[in-house]
Order: structure tokens, then C-alpha cells, then sequence
């Protein structure tokens, strides 16, 4: 459950500015961000995730009030409960498929790279079909694959909160389909949340409750 | 391995070429400075062993370090020459056992010392084939020499003509290799030994030809004269010395003026060293007495402050070298600017994360240290054998 309160945002630099009196997402509800470009979706994410901070207000997410946690126990929180999904994939480039979906648990001693891991990461990889392509280079893949890889490492931690910001905007309609399918499949199977932005209104339908950014009003799905 | 660790190793593999570079940069800057420390270490602790193990050491008044290191070291050109007189001055003071050495010919690019057979036994070499050499003609040949001339005892070699243009001058002289000796890795290896008159028969102080009193040699005669006998150019000179002609080998003249390069002097004791040394300090002295192992110090000590200089300086390189380095890392971070937020926003630990970076720069260091390292213990095991290679 995501409950935001009172919130105000602001770059140093800039006049950018982002005010939400409130906002609730309940666990394992799916909603879409819209709105225009610059309008703060992606600070959003950071906030829930404790990325970024807000000058004031509050942001509880699955129960723990990130905006109240140091720095260190922000990322420990985020890399154990929040699964980040990108439109860019931001996959390393010098790793394989399978060390870049095994690398939350190379970057932060909270999580132990065990074989049970391992085999997760297999499954994983088998289920988005690139099963046999895991010790093949990030590079030499197609961009569909490179954003299944990237799910990949959003779940393998099992988090409660998926946040994808437009994962889908750099993929043919098939592939947008296939990574969707793949995140809505797993927000089921395990009881997550999904909070995802997207600009394509074809794939809104597929989601609980769409926020539109533009008037920040929450609507029912259409 | 730990994942920050394996995360910075697949980066270098992935990167291999410029991790390559660093590599083999941090390796030189570390290899350069020490492994000349130890060449130059080791090099001067074979000269100064040798230097340190010859007491003394009598000749021309002239540079002393040219008498060391032609005598020593069978290097540099043939110092001025002094006579045999000498050596007979020497044993006669009752100071010290002279060991005298002519060292100016050459079978191709290996030195010929004449001498005698007490120099066996001084410089301790051993043989390793054959005998020492008893009569003249009869030559023995340092391990490498024997290795490099592909020569055993039962072969022969021949000495180098000075100047293929001067006719009149010295002449080559086929020596019969009697004994090889073993290898003892020093100057002695790549050198031929023969006594002194088979080297002063080769200046051409000592030679022979045909029987001239002999029926059958009247076309080589001019004339005879109350013993006396004028031969023409037409006599037959010998170029090697065998069972059969030696006894014609004669030498002209007084042996006491012939020439030596120098005398080792073997002192008996302290004070035979001390008053032999005072022999030769008179102001209206002509010859020159020295301490190889002072010559060959101010030598090395010469040499020493040169290569402080050459430290001094790769040092400078190597810090430019790193400093180099230092900005080539800066700027692959702001490269990788993207990579290290992808990291932070899925929650890679502050220290994880510098953990990677560190771990990348650790592990460059690492082997081009652990690089230089072996290198180093190569040289050090090699360095000298190569060296003495490469030279000749």
C-alpha cells in the first residue's frame, strides 16, 4: 500500500514543482500514471521509492514511512520490497543476461546471492523467453529482450511494489504486450502492487484505476 | 568472490584493452625503477666479486681502469704494455706470486690470455674436458667459448689477424684446444687461454720455419757465412705448431722486454701487500700498481649516480603515468554516470557501489604490481645470464 500525504516537491534549480494533497494505491491494486511529459510522473516514482525526498509531507509505502528513513536503510527498504522497472532498460553493459538480472543481489549485502536466487533467475528468465539466452551479453540483444531482462531484474528480489516508469515506450506492440503481460502476471501471482507511467492509452485498459497527472484526479477504469 | 568484486572484474574483462593498458602501464612504472635496482645490484656484485678476489695489479702507468677491465674482464682495448721484466721484479721482492697476462689477440670475438698455469689455480677453474695446456701451440677454452666456437679437446682455432691489410704484422696461429673448462659465469668462460710465449709468438716475437742447414732448403738460402745463414722470402713459415716442427720455435731477442699486459700480484700476507704497494709509489715509478676492487668501486659509484638519475626520472614518469591514470578512471566515471544511478535507484548500498569502483582500481594495481613482481623475479634470476647474452 502506497499512502502519500501533504506532499511537496521541488527541484533546487528549476520551477518545477510537485503538490499532492494525497494519494493511496491499496497492495496489489494496478494503476497507470498518465500525463504530459515534465509534469512530475517520475519524480513520483522516486518518491514512493525513497530515491528522491519530499521538502514536506509524508510517503508510506507497504506500511514504512520512507521519507523518516537514513539514506542507507532507503536503499536497503527499496532493494528488498520495490522492483524498478525503466524506459531505457539501463542494463550494464559488461554483464551477461543472468548477472544482470542477479544484480540486486550484487550491490547490496541485505540481500544473499544464494542458489535458490540463482535458480529464481533461471525461472525467471525462462518464463519471458530468454531462458537460453542467459549468458549472452546485455549488448546483443534485441530492445524487447533487453527490457525482459530488465523485468527480470525488477522481480527477482520478489518485491511487494512493482514501479515501471514507461517500460513499454521503447517496444513494438508485441512486446509491449509480452512485458506487460509479464509484470500484471507476477502483481497476481505474488499479491504486488503495480504502479506504472505510460503514455500509450491502448495498454490503460489492462489497469485497475488510472491517475491522469495533468488534473491529478484518480478515475475508476474506464 | 564478493559481488562488488566480481562486478569490477567482469568490467575489466569487458573492457579488456584498456584494462590491458593500465595494466601493463602500472606494471612498467612499477617493474622499471626496482628491476634496474636489481640488475644494476647484480651486475655490480659480479664485478666487484671478481675485482675483490684479484688483490692487485701491476702495469703501464696509464688509465687504471682500462689495466682492470682488460685484465679483469677481458673488456675495453689492450692497455699500454709493460715488459716481462716485471714479473721477474716482482718474484724477486718475495712480496707476491706474479701471475703475468697478455691479453691483445682474439679467435673471432673471443679474447686470448696468455699467461701461465698458476692463473688455473688462482681464478679457481676447473676443467671440465681434457687437460691444461703444457706445450706451445696448445690453447684451452672457457665453457661458453667452447659452446660458442663449437669446440672440443682434439679441434683447433685460429687467431685473428689484427689487419687483414698489414702483411708484415701479426699473423693467425692454429692453436690446438687441449682442454675446456667449466663453466665458472665469468669473464674466463668466453675466453681462450695459452701460455705466454705461444702469445708472444703470435705477436711475433717467436717463430719457426725450415731447416736451413737441412740439404733440400738451398733454394731458400742467399747465402752462408761462417754459420750464418741469409735466407730469401721464399722460407716456409709455420702457422701451427706441432710435434714435428716445435723444436724449430725460437724467439729473438731479450725475453726479459717482451710484452705483458699486466701482472697479478698475489700478495703472501698484509704486509707483503703493503710493501709492495709502496714499490710502485715513487714519484719516478713507470709502472702503476692498483686495487681492482678500488677502481671498479669509483666505477660503480659513477655508475650508481647515474642510475639514481635514471630512477629519479622514471619516477617522474610513473607519477605522470599515474596521474594519467587517475584521469583516465575520472573520466570512465563520468561515463559511467548512468550506470552508477541505475545502481543507486535500485538500491546498491553507498558502499557496495564504491566498492566496485575501488575494487577495479585495486585489482589494475594488483596485477600490475603482481606483473612487475614476477618480472622482477625473472630478472632477477635471469637478468644477468641475459645481459651477458645480449653483450656478446
Amino acid at each position: 500500500m502506497i499512502q502519500l500525504a501533504e506532499l511537496q516537491f521541488g527541484y533546487r534549480e528549476g520551477d518545477f514543482a510537485l503538490r499532492i494533497p494525497k494519494l493511496e494505491v491499496q497492495q496489489r491494486e494496478r494503476v497507470a500514471l498518465i500525463g504530459p511529459s515534465g509534469c512530475g510522473k517520475t519524480t513520483l516514482l522516486h518518491l514512493i521509492a525513497g530515491i528522491a525526498l519530499p521538502q514536506s509531507g509524508r510517503v508510506r509505502t507497504n506500511g514504512v514511512d520512507v521519507t523518516a528513513l537514513d539514506d542507507g536503510a532507503r536503499r536497503d527498504f527499496r532493494i528488498g520490497n520495490i522492483g524498478l522497472v525503466f524506459q531505457e532498460f539501463e542494463l550494464l553493459e559488461y554483464l551477461s543476461v543472468l548477472d544482470n538480472i542477479l544484480l540486486p543481489y550484487r550491490i547490496n549485502p541485505s540481500l544473499r546471492l544464494e542458489t535458490p536466487v540463482r535458480e529464481r533467475a533461471e525461472s525467471l528468465a525462462r518464463q519471458v523467453g530468454i531462458g537460453d539466452k542467459l549468458a549472452r551479453m546485455a549488448t546483443r540483444l534485441s530492445h524487447g529482450e533487453k527490457q525482459r531482462v530488465a523485468v527480470c531484474r525488477a522481480l527477482i528480489a520478489e518485491p511487494e511494489l512493482i514501479l515501471a516508469d514507461e517500460p513499454t515506450g521503447n517496444l513494438d506492440p508485441a512486446n509491449k504486450n509480452r512485458v506487460l503481460d509479464i509484470l500484471i502476471n507476477y502483481a497476481e501471482e505474488h499479491a504486488a502492487t503495480l504502479l506504472m507511467v505510460t503514455h500509450d492509452r491502448d495498454l490503460l485498459g489492462r489497469f485497475e484505476r488510472v491517475i491522469d497527472f495533468k488534473t491529478f484526479h484518480s478515475g475508476e477504469r474506464a | 568472490m564478493s559481488g562488488p568484486l566480481y562486478l569490477a572484474w567482469r568490467y575489466l574483462l569487458y573492457h579488456r584493452v584498456k584494462t590491458a593498458i593500465l595494466v601493463t602501464s602500472i606494471m612498467l612504472i612499477v617493474f622499471l625503477p626496482v628491476g634496474l635496482n636489481v640488475l644494476v645490484g647484480q651486475s655490480a656484485g659480479e664485478l666487484t666479486a671478481r675485482a675483490e678476489a684479484t688483490p692487485l695489479l701491476v702495469g703501464a702507468r696509464g688509465s687504471a681502469l682500462e689495466l682492470v677491465l682488460s685484465s679483469l674482464y677481458f673488456e675495453s682495448d689492450a692497455p699500454e704494455t709493460t715488459s716481462y721484466v716485471q714479473v721477474t721484479r716482482m718474484a724477486q721482492s718475495g712480496f707476491a706470486e706474479p701471475i703475468p697476462l697478455y691479453v691483445r689477440f682474439y679467435v673471432r670475438k673471443h679474447p686470448i690470455v696468455g699467461t701461465t698455469l698458476e692463473y688455473f689455480d688462482f681464478r679457481g677453474l676447473r676443467l671440465a674436458a681434457g687437460r691444461r695446456m703444457a706445450v706451445l701451440g696448445e690453447c684451452v677454452v672457457g665453457a661458453r667459448a667452447a659452446e660458442k666456437l663449437s669446440v672440443a679437446p682434439g679441434d683447433s682455432v685460429v687467431s685473428s689477424p689484427e689487419s687483414v691489410f698489414d702483411l708484415a704484422g701479426v699473423y693467425p696461429l692454429k692453436l690446438r684446444v687441449v682442454g675446456v673448462l667449466a663453466a665458472s659465469h665469468t669473464p674466463d668462460d668466453l675466453a681462450i687461454f695459452i701460455d705466454l710465449k705461444t702469445a708472444w709468438i703470435i705477436q711475433g716475437f717467436g717463430h719457426g720455419h725450415q731447416d736451413l742447414t737441412r740439404s733440400g732448403a738451398d733454394a731458400a738460402v742467399l747465402s752462408r757465412e761462417r754459420g750464418r745463414i741469409v735466407a730469401n722470402a721464399s722460407v716456409v713459415q709455420y702457422n701451427e705448431i706441432t710435434q714435428a716442427n716445435i723444436d724449430s720455435f725460437h724467439f729473438h731477442g731479450d725475453l726479459a722486454k717482451y710484452p705483458v699486459t699486466a701482472v697479478i700480484a698475489v700478495p703472501h700476507d698484509e704486509k707483503s701487500r703493503v710493501l709492495l704497494m709502496g714499490r710502485y709509489e715513487a714519484p719516478d715509478e713507470s709502472q702503476q700498481i692498483v686495487r681492482p676492487s678500488a677502481v671498479m668501486n669509483d666505477l660503480l659509484s659513477t655508475i650508481l649516480t647515474v642510475q639514481s638519475y635514471v630512477v629519479a626520472a622514471i619516477l617522474m614518469v610513473a607519477v605522470a603515468t599515474l596521474a594519467t591514470a587517475a584521469l583516465v578512471f575520472m573520466l570512465s566515471l563520468r561515463l559511467r554516470r548512468g550506470e552508477i544511478e541505475t545502481m543507486i535507484k535500485i538500491g546498491g548500498s553507498r558502499r557496495s557501489v564504491a566498492a566496485v569502483l575501488t575494487s577495479e582500481v585495486v585489482v589494475v594495481l594488483a596485477l600490475g604490481v603482481m606483473l612487475a613482481g614476477g618480472l622482477t623475479l625473472v630478472t632477477s634470476r635471469f637478468g644477468s645470464a641475459a645481459i651477458r647474452a645480449l653483450l656478446l
